[in-house]
């Protein structure tokens, strides 16, 4: 790492003179930079099942090589009656920048709490799914720069995923990783969810070979697999560790699971 | 040719100013540490090493063989500290082949920093060298630009500041060996649980006149714990498109076969595999 940061400026080899990059600004005009952004790491995780969705983060919070908290939530309740959310039955899962997060998760409740006092009804899934996605839209050119997932059940009862970009497009899925891991978990997830690239043995030769059929999972198998997910994380990414927080929703409420990660 | 062969610079720093990305070096984002006591050096280091913000191994070796009476441990980009103490290793033995005289650790710094400072810290190899030579316990560090420094106790790497905090709060002159190692061994896990860029285990080495004994996973506080499911797939779950069959007798017809003992159980650090 050091030997290609010597120059600041240039982050990379010294070149001769004459050839450093050309600041495209006139004689003597000094930059001026705003940087309101730092990325906080950490990775979120969410599964929908069957009758039940399972939310869940680590609780690591870092800036550079530094971990500012090891116990720092990743995963609301949202739009509960009351401020200890005892009622709620939507979990939303941010990761990314902390304070966008935060102002996220404090701006959706907020929107959430207003619609029952209105409406005199709790919010569903599939309307606070698109409420999120016009609140990160409306900030488009300033975005909150967060990974959001909303979880719930759906008007049927069954396990909904909503993920989303940091400007607002989203997608109801059957699961999704996010953050700092998500490239190592999201693999993972599509061969053990989905059960991508798994073929029945001895079904047909080639291209006659069948797929490996999706059954719905058993409540213990996801936690299995979020736990095994994280524990996987933990061992290859530095920004993922310290807790894991689960949130498990089923129509009963919101079960929270907190277990503890490697601390290294 | 002797040196670095620097003939792709003109094509790579044309390709880099078109806005080609530099190559990724793996840097031992570490914490390395060494402390003087009654008799002799300990130094001392974690066993993580990375690339960005991903782990590339868990159990790397960051303390080098100098000679059998010195010995470095190195933060900064691993090839780096790998080779220089390397070189620095064989010049040192015959220096020490031709004046007939046992390496001293001054020597060893010293010909550390003339070829770091060459190189004006494009070399990224930050340094702690310790050792026991007939003038004497030394403990020094080297930076990648060429400065050093010699004290009682140092830390280096991207976890030296949790290092050094607990030597600056526990640290007393005339320790013993045992009290040595601890002091360094909880230096290093410091690094290891409060910066990102160390983990895994603690390394210590200790040298005396005597000898040096090197403790690999001296401590390890991160053990990997057991999956709780089985990830075994059946036989023929992945699809075969079409197969060609060679057979080892035939073997010799494409490549060069050498037939090997297989009882050959020290090949390198066992890979964790599941059941």
């Amino acid at each position: 790492m050091a030997m290609f940061s010597q120059n600041p400026i240039m982050n990379g080899p010294n070149y001769s003179f004459s050839d450093t990059p050309k600041v495209n600004a006139p004689e003597g005009a000094r930059q001026h930079r705003f940087d309101p952004y730092t990325d906080n790491g950490g990775s979120t995780l969410a599964i929908a099942g069957k009758d039940f969705t399972i939310m869940a983060g680590d609780t690591r919070l870092t800036s550079g090589y530094s971990i500012n908290s090891r116990y720092h939530p990743k995963v609301f309740k949202i739009g509960g009656t009351t401020a200890d959310q005892k009622d709620a039955s939507i979990v939303l899962s941010v990761v990314g920048f902390a304070a966008d997060g935060e102002a996220l998760k404090e701006r959706l409740d907020a929107i959430c709490k207003m619609y029952r006092y209105r409406h005199g009804k709790a919010m569903s899934v599939k309307a606070c799914a698109q409420r999120l996605s016009t609140i990160l839209y409306q900030k488009r050119f300033f975005p909150y720069y967060t990974y959001a997932i909303l979880g719930g059940l759906d008007e049927e009862g069954n396990g909904a995923v909503y993920s989303y970009d940091p400007v607002g497009s989203y997608e109801r899925e059957q699961c999704r990783a996010g953050g700092a891991a998500a490239s190592l978990i999201m693999p993972f997830l599509d061969n053990q969810v989905n059960f991508k690239n798994q073929y029945v043995p001895g079904s047909g030769e080639g291209h006659a070979l069948q797929e490996r059929p999706r059954n719905p999972l058993s409540r213990t198998e996801v936690e299995i697999l979020v736990k095994d997910a994280f524990d996987g994380a933990v061992e290859r990414h530095i920004e993922v560790g310290d807790g894991l927080q689960m949130m498990v929703i089923t129509k009963d409420g919101i079960e929270e699971i907190l277990l503890p990660l490697k601390r290294d | 040719m002797p040196g670095f062969d620097f003939s792709n610079y003109n094509r790579n720093a044309a390709l880099h100013a078109r806005g080609v990305p530099l190559p990724k070096a793996t840097s031992t984002g570490t914490t390395i540490v060494g402390c003087i006591f009654d008799g002799g050096v300990v130094i001392a280091a974690d066993t993580r090493a990375t690339s960005g913000p991903i782990v590339a191994d868990k159990n790397c070796e960051k303390l080098h063989y100098i000679s059998s009476n010195i010995w470095c441990a190195g933060a900064g980009t691993a090839a780096d500290t790998e080779f220089t103490t390397a070189l620095i290793s064989s010049q040192l033995e015959l220096h020490s082949l031709s004046t007939g005289r046992k390496p001293r650790v001054v020597t060893c710094m010293t010909l550390l920093k003339q070829h770091l400072f060459k190189y004006q810290g494009h070399i990224g190899a930050y340094l702690v060298v310790a050792g026991v030579d007939p003038t004497g316990t030394h403990l020094f560090t080297v930076h990648a630009h060429g400065s050093t420094d010699k004290l009682p106790y140092v830390t280096m790497g991207s976890g030296s500041l949790a290092a050094m905090s607990v030597f600056e709060t526990q640290w007393t002159p005339k320790l013993t060996e045992a009290d040595a190692v601890e002091l360094c061994s909880q230096a290093i896990q410091a690094g290891i649980f409060n910066d990102l860029g160390s983990g895994s285990n603690v390394d210590v080495a200790v040298i005396t006149k005597e000898k040096t004994v090197l403790k690999r996973g001296y401590v390890k506080p991160n053990e990997r714990g057991q999956k709780l499911k089985s990830y075994i797939f059946p036989k023929g779950t992945t699809a075969v498109l079409n197969e060609k069959i060679i057979r080892k007798e035939d073997l010799g017809n494409y490549v060069s076969v050498h037939e090997l003992s297989t009882t050959e159980d020290d090949a390198g650090d066992k890979m964790e595999v599941d059941a």
